[in-house]
């Protein structure tokens, strides 16, 4: 292999990594936004993407829609189903103890995962391709388009999501409920109303995520969310879960990762260099990297 | 009078067996057939049992063997051990010289321990573990066991053969499942083959089953520019792999064992396109299945008409031949006896090189381990669907 070769072999495994990272990191925001609000671990979360990946499915082969048309359908019924998640399940334990919220999240993540494979069998169904993009080539260099794709539209919504938190009422709002529910409260801001809003935005996030799976790994499964929602899980807490530019870098930093890892020729163990990632990450530091160092309220 | 009548009749049904001995014993040669007929595994065990006795039949029509009809003892092992033993033993009472069984690998074991004890000619058409014939730990060769299907590693092999002299591939990846038995095998026997063959491995990548995730070892690949690149591993992996590989910008023709039949359905066709892989059978492949199939059809339905029907067909057709070549050779031996067990021996091992299979025209011979050399089914994705290329 010569120099030049190996050069741009690392640059493709580099974009490799930053395609899964891109996702992870669009994922692990769902998780530390609803977190940072109501220090819930929504183990549910991945299990939202799969539903988000079998609605692309259904609109594009069942019902033989516009890819377009099937990404609207996949990021809104993620966030109607988000938001569902939160009404039904979740709102009418919020003043009972974090474990049994916790233990809620696993029965949902095990309802939705059972409920499709009822549905739809255990067997993977093919999503075709949402668009048929030329790859790039420079000078005999051929990139991924899909990869590109993906982080570019990872990027646009991360940036939407920065603005949304640090501009607009509504992200005001969130800050506001998650440093203090009941200061936020006292100052005449709906609690339920921003939670719902935190749950949607998440879950909406987690759409796109599907979507961009699905263009990297065209593949649904009901059993496609939970290890795709734990790696989101360590990649959130490795940025210091809570914080939402530290579930970007989080993401992008377990993407890399796993990628160099395969690269390396130690395929087998990337996984277990994520999770020695995340016992690494709560034995030195637990809040991760940008974690804010709070004193629990009890 | 009624002790008398019944004294009478027991007389009377002894001449019967007696005569029945006499009468049939010359002119029947009994062949077992065992194998799951019953329970989950049926589908396999029914297979077996349809394609052997349709040979058979067919042959007792046509007068048999010299003369000599085949009779069949048939018995279900319902898939399990101690029973495929039991109903082994029974056929062996019964007169058997020869077993067409078992079917499971499992049973399969268990029950040639027991043939190789008394030397019984055995063939099985789907017991593909490798230490049916040949215990590598132990190092015992069961020189009374053959086998019509080919062994897994086998498709390595082949694989490699055909990308070295058919695809004049110079330069072969290999993307494998680590965790999986079936993969490592195809592979290992892939790397040998392509060492004896000049053919250079310029990776050797695994990933972990459950993995989605396959850029980062195919970037590594890309890197090589190779001429192929072998997975053998199952379809969904496989069209994920695919799929990933073309979006990377990879070329290589990618090729696959039998466990990539089905891939049609989890990749694009035009990512597939040219992609080969190998199988035992085709089904309405060649004239010679064709008929077979119809005639299976006509007979027993198509529900359980699979490969190992056809396997079956040919392990049949391998027995009669060689049954047609001691009962020629004028030594006038008698069936079921240990003389008889030992010729039809040899004549499998060594006189099965004329027998046209339906799934190996060119003939059965078999290696020092009793592994049938023969063809394989290379199979094309061509247009979206899997189009039997070629025999080789």
């Amino acid at each position: 292999m010569s120099d030049m070769t190996a050069i741009t072999t690392i640059l493709k495994q580099i974009l490799n990594g930053l395609q899964s990272g891109s996702i992870y990191a669009l994922i692990a925001l769902g998780y530390s936004m609803v977190y940072g609000i109501i220090m819930l671990l929504n183990f549910a979360h991945g299990d939202i993407i799969m539903v988000g990946a079998y609605l692309a499915w259904l609109c594009m082969v069942r019902f033989a829609l516009n890819p377009a048309l099937a990404v609207a359908a996949a990021v809104a019924g993620c966030t109607a189903l988000g938001m569902l998640i939160e009404k039904a399940a979740y709102t009418p334990l919020r003043s009972s103890p974090r474990l049994s919220l916790l233990i809620t999240a696993i029965g949902v993540s095990y309802l939705l995962e059972n409920t499709f494979q009822l549905i739809f069998g255990a067997g993977a169904k093919t999503v075709p391709p949402f668009f048929n993009a030329k790859n790039l080539s420079f000078g005999g260099v051929v990139l991924s388009s899909n990869a590109i794709v993906t982080i570019i539209a990872a990027a646009v919504c991360m940036a939407l999501l920065t603005l949304l938190v640090q501009k607009t009422k509504m992200g005001k709002a969130m800050r506001a409920v998650s440093e203090d529910m009941g200061a936020a409260q006292l100052m005449g801001i709906s609690i339920n109303r921003t939670i719902s809003f935190t749950f949607a935005v998440g879950s909406a996030l987690a759409g796109i995520g599907s979507v961009l799976y699905c263009t990297a790994y065209p593949q649904a499964d009901p059993m496609m969310g939970s290890m795709l929602g734990l790696k989101a899980f360590v990649a959130a807490v490795l940025g210091g879960i809570g914080s939402i530019p530290g579930a970007m870098i989080g993401g992008l930093a377990i993407g890399l990762a796993e990628a160099l890892v395969s690269a390396a020729g130690l395929s087998t163990w990337k996984d277990g260099v994520v999770f020695a990632i995340l016992i690494i990450v709560l034995v030195v530091k637990p809040t991760g990297i940008l974690g804010r160092s709070l004193n629990e309220k009890v | 009078m009624k002790k008398l009548i019944a004294l009478l009749l027991c007389v009377l049904l002894c001449f019967g067996m007696l005569s029945g001995c006499a009468g049939k014993g010359s002119d029947t040669i009994k062949v077992g057939i065992l194998g799951c007929h019953t329970g989950d595994y049926a589908i396999y065990g029914l297979a077996v049992r349809n394609g052997a006795e349709l040979y058979i039949k067919q042959l007792n029509e046509a007068g048999g063997i010299n003369g000599k009809k085949i009779e069949l003892v048939i018995y279900d092992n319902k898939a399990d051990n101690a029973e495929a033993v039991t109903a082994f033993t029974r056929m062996v009472d019964d007169g058997i010289t020869a077993l067409i069984g078992d079917v499971l690998t499992g049973n399969t074991l268990a029950v040639r321990t027991e043939a190789y004890k008394i030397n019984m000619p055995m063939i099985t058409a789907s017991a593909t573990a490798a230490e049916v014939t040949y215990d590598d730990e132990t190092g015992t060769l069961y020189s009374n066991v053959f086998r019509t299907c080919f062994i897994d590693p086998f498709q390595g092999q082949k694989m490699a053969e055909y990308a070295a002299k058919e695809l004049g591939a110079k330069k072969a990846a290999i993307l494998y499942d680590t965790g999986n038995d079936y993969s490592i095998g195809l592979k290992d026997a892939f790397i040998a083959k392509c060492g004896e063959l000049g053919v250079e491995i310029v990776n050797e990548e695994g990933y972990s089953s459950g993995d989605v995730d396959f850029r980062s070892q195919l970037t590594n690949i890309q890197a090589n520019e190779p001429d192929v690149v072998f997975a053998p591993i199952y379809y969904q992996d496989a069209g994920l792999i695919v799929t990933q590989a073309r979006d990377l910008g990879i070329d290589a023709t990618f090729l696959g064992g039998d466990g990539w039949a089905g891939v049609s359905g989890y990749a694009s066709a035009e990512d597939l396109e040219g992609s080969l892989f190998c199988s035992a059978y085709a089904s309405g492949s060649t004239d010679a299945i064709k008929e077979f199939e119809a005639a299976y059809t006509a007979a027993y339905g198509a529900d359980t008409l699979n490969m190992f029907a056809a396997t079956a067909y040919d392990a049949a057709m391998v027995l009669c031949n060689a049954l047609k070549t001691v009962e020629s050779s004028g030594k006038k031996l008698k069936p079921a006896s240990d003389e008889y067990k030992q010729a039809l021996i040899d004549a499998i091992r060594t006189g099965s090189g004329s027998v046209a299979g339906i799934t190996s025209a060119g003939g059965y011979t078999f290696d020092e381990h009793n592994n049938p050399i023969k063809d394989a089914v290379i199979i094309e994705v061509t247009g979206g669907t899997e189009k039997f290329k070629t025999l080789y």
